[in-house]
């Protein structure tokens, strides 16, 4: 069984229709991606999932083993395993970004029925999670996300993916703007997840973060709507030959 | 027994009391509380048609009569669990048999010693609740600390009880910090539940040369009190005045600060947060008086407002020509839970001197949904997702309480606030 299931799925913003009838398989322990042109509607896609407001579903359904994630809160898609890295992570002023993780932590735990984790049981964690991504420690006492370039951004999204351990990570272009060493870490991040019961939805511009987590499926999402999906050797036939072909197909 | 309700039950009662009221046999106390009495008299209690109180609107309390508190003086009651050695005052009354600080004096029992220096800073006739007091006030703390001294912590409780019918009191504290003097004072102003009261305390502070003044005070009256506090403050060469102010109970309140900055290098911060749930009225007015060089005020109200509440913040910042190098800086901002909250506010700057440095800035704003969005989605509750952004919208005024006891106090006060919020 699909452990994320998209059927039909159609969503609008103030009355503009971004999302198009999205239907689209994740079976537990693959890794799918999902590329497409800019405005296409993949952070559409990743927000509904994730639960943003301000989008009407106006048609079909998205359900998380089995279960409606559309009736859910945010929050309780998180307790479920779903986990949303944003294209543009939000900065929390006044927030310290170890509160933030550790809050964020012991959220999750408490859902799962596990004891919650004092200030030093949570940093013996988080200091080995961001030795593994090469963040400098110093980004635990920081405000959330603020004055951190680009990359340490995307670095954060990661290490929230890696304490939380969702079952369903979506990455919304977590790769652009990284640099390739920036990109291996990240990839890195990704890959130790691996395991039967994690998935991932890959949302890509770029075929380059491809080659380092090899995905299972490829879907193309123009407009909307998904035109065509295939096997890894897709990604490198759009980086090849570009979107105009697929769009001419939508 | 009393039935004249509001400003002219207080006239009334000053008529029939005053031969009776502490210190009045001493002429030039009974001539302070005359003078008070009459500019009382003559205007009651402020209307919104004067400048001072646009915002705050008394003429609820015109229409109730209160009584002299009538507690016992030996009691019993349930006080909160205190946070330092402490003076406490029981409807206005000093209980010394509550107090455990070993420095507490009641102002009523040395008012002989007070002449030239009781009334010396208040102004009864700009400010109509000061001069309630000064006609009314029966009681206070009475403080010292010696030159060079270190205080340390004391807390001044000031408790209500429930009674049948609403009571006032009018609390006078004098307070002296001789040269060189240090001390942290933490006020709670509190009642019993369902405790219905006026508490209009008056400060008289004086910080000379070099002492450094910490004043908290955590406003948390009950639900149905008034609070109208006025906080008149001097401060001499290089001394410094810190207060923190938290307005958070009562139906309505408003902490009225003047500070004036007298001597060369003397500094003010004068910061606060208000936490409003539905009903309240909250008002903080601040006027600052650079009087003296190279003095420096900082200043950063933060405002919460849920429900139906509303809030006030006023500042006035006066630069009188011969404070040269002042640097001032004041920031007051809101945070609106609720379509239905309001705020007010209006900064104001005079400055009569040219080489100065001074600012200020307002802003008002809602709870932001990517931000709220972002810790929902790592699955953090709602309620607790919009208790760490309001925790981090009143980061900046309240990480200004740099000594422990008090930013431990104000600590559980906002979150007590919060819990009594998200079960509202
Ligand atoms: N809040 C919004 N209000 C109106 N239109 C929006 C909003 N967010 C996105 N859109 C529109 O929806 C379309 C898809 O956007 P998006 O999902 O961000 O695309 P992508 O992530 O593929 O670049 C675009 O045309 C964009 O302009
Ligand atoms: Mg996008």
């Amino acid at each position: 069984m699909g452990m994320l299931k998209i059927e039909n799925l159609s969503a609008e913003i103030d009355g503009k229709t971004i999302l198009n009838g999205i239907s689209l398989e994740v079976p537990a322990g693959e890794i799918h991606a999902v590329m497409g042109p800019n405005g296409s509607g993949k952070s559409t896609l990743s927000y509904v999932l994730a639960g943003r407001e301000g989008y009407e579903v106006t048609g079909g359904s998205a359900t998380f083993h089995g279960q409606d994630l559309l009736a859910l809160d945010p929050e309780e898609r998180a307790a479920a395993g779903l986990f949303l890295a944003f294209q543009y992570p939000v900065e929390l002023p006044g927030v310290g970004n170890a509160n933030f993780l550790r809050t964020a932590l012991n959220a999750i735990r408490k859902t799962r029925g596990e004891p919650e984790l004092d200030a030093m049981q949570f940093l013996k964690i988080a200091r080995e999670r961001m030795k593994a991504l090469s963040m400098p420690e110093d980004m635990l006492k920081r405000g959330v996300n603020v004055g951190f370039s680009g990359g340490e951004k995307k670095r954060n999204e990661v290490l929230q993916m890696a304490l939380l351990r969702p079952q369903l990570a979506i990455l919304d272009e977590t790769d652009s703007g990284l640099d390739i060493d920036a990109l291996k870490i990240v990839a890195d991040g990704v890959n130790a997840q691996r395991a039967p019961d994690f998935s991932a939805l890959i949302i890509t511009h770029y075929q380059r973060l491809l080659d380092y987590i090899i995905p299972d499926r490829v879907h193309v999402l123009v407009k909307g709507r998904i035109v065509k999906s295939g096997g890894p050797e897709l990604a490198h036939a759009l980086e090849k030959e570009g979107y105009a072909s697929v769009q001419e197909a939508a | 027994m009393n039935a004249v309700a509001g400003a002219a039950g207080f006239s009334h009662r000053f008529e029939g009391l005053r031969s009776r009221l502490p210190g009045a046999k001493l002429p030039w106390l009974d001539a302070l509380r005359g003078e008070a009495a009459e500019s009382f008299g003559a205007q009651g209690f402020p209307t919104r048609r004067v400048e001072a109180w646009k915002y705050t609107d008394l003429n609820p309390l015109g229409h109730v009569s209160f009584d002299e508190p009538l507690t016992l003086l030996d009691g019993g009651v349930t006080l909160p669990p205190a946070i330092a050695p402490r003076v406490v005052f029981v409807d206005g009354r000093f209980r010394e048999d509550l107090s455990d600080h070993p420095g507490a004096r009641s102002l009523a029992r040395h008012l002989p010693e007070l002449e030239g220096r009781l009334g010396v800073l208040a102004q009864p006739a700009r400010e109509p609740m000061a001069g309630l007091n000064t006609m009314l006030f029966e009681d206070g703390l009475l403080l010292e600390i010696g030159e060079g001294v270190d205080g340390g912590v004391m807390e001044l409780l000031s408790y209500a009880t429930a009674c049948e019918r609403p009571q006032a009191f009018h609390p006078r504290h004098l307070i002296r910090l001789a040269p060189g003097a240090s001390l942290t004072l933490i006020e709670t102003a509190t009642g019993a539940a369902r405790a219905r009261y006026l508490h209009n305390p008056v400060y008289e502070i004086e910080v000379a040369e070099g002492a450094r003044l910490t004043h908290g005070r955590l406003q948390q009256e009950a639900r149905e009190a008034w609070h109208l506090s006025t906080v008149y403050a001097r401060v001499a060469a290089g001394g410094v005045y810190d207060n923190f102010t938290l307005n958070a109970g009562g139906k309505l309140a408003r902490n009225e600060i003047h500070t004036a900055l007298t001597g060369a290098r003397a500094q003010c911060h004068m910061n606060g947060a208000q936490l409003l749930v539905d009903g309240q009225h909250a008002d903080t007015t601040t006027a600052l008086d650079h009087a003296a060089p190279d003095c420096s005020s900082r200043q950063t109200y933060k405002t919460v407002l849920s429900g139906k509440s509303r809030g006030v913040f006023q500042g006035k910042i006066l630069v009188r020509q011969a404070a040269q190098k002042t640097d001032g800086y004041q920031m007051n901002q809101a945070l609106l839970l609720s379509p239905d909250a309001e705020i007010d506010s209006k900064p104001q700057l005079e400055i009569y001197a040219d080489d100065v440095k001074c600012s200020h800035g307002a802003t008002v704003g809602e709870l932001d949904a990517d931000q709220l969005f972002y810790l929902r989605a790592r699955g953090i509750p709602e309620s607790e997702a919009k208790a760490m952004l309001v925790e981090a919208f009143l980061q900046e005024a309240v990480e200004s309480v740099a000594e422990e006891t008090l930013r431990g106090a104000l600590a559980r006060a906002v979150d007590g606030w919060w819990r009594a919020e998200a079960a509202a």
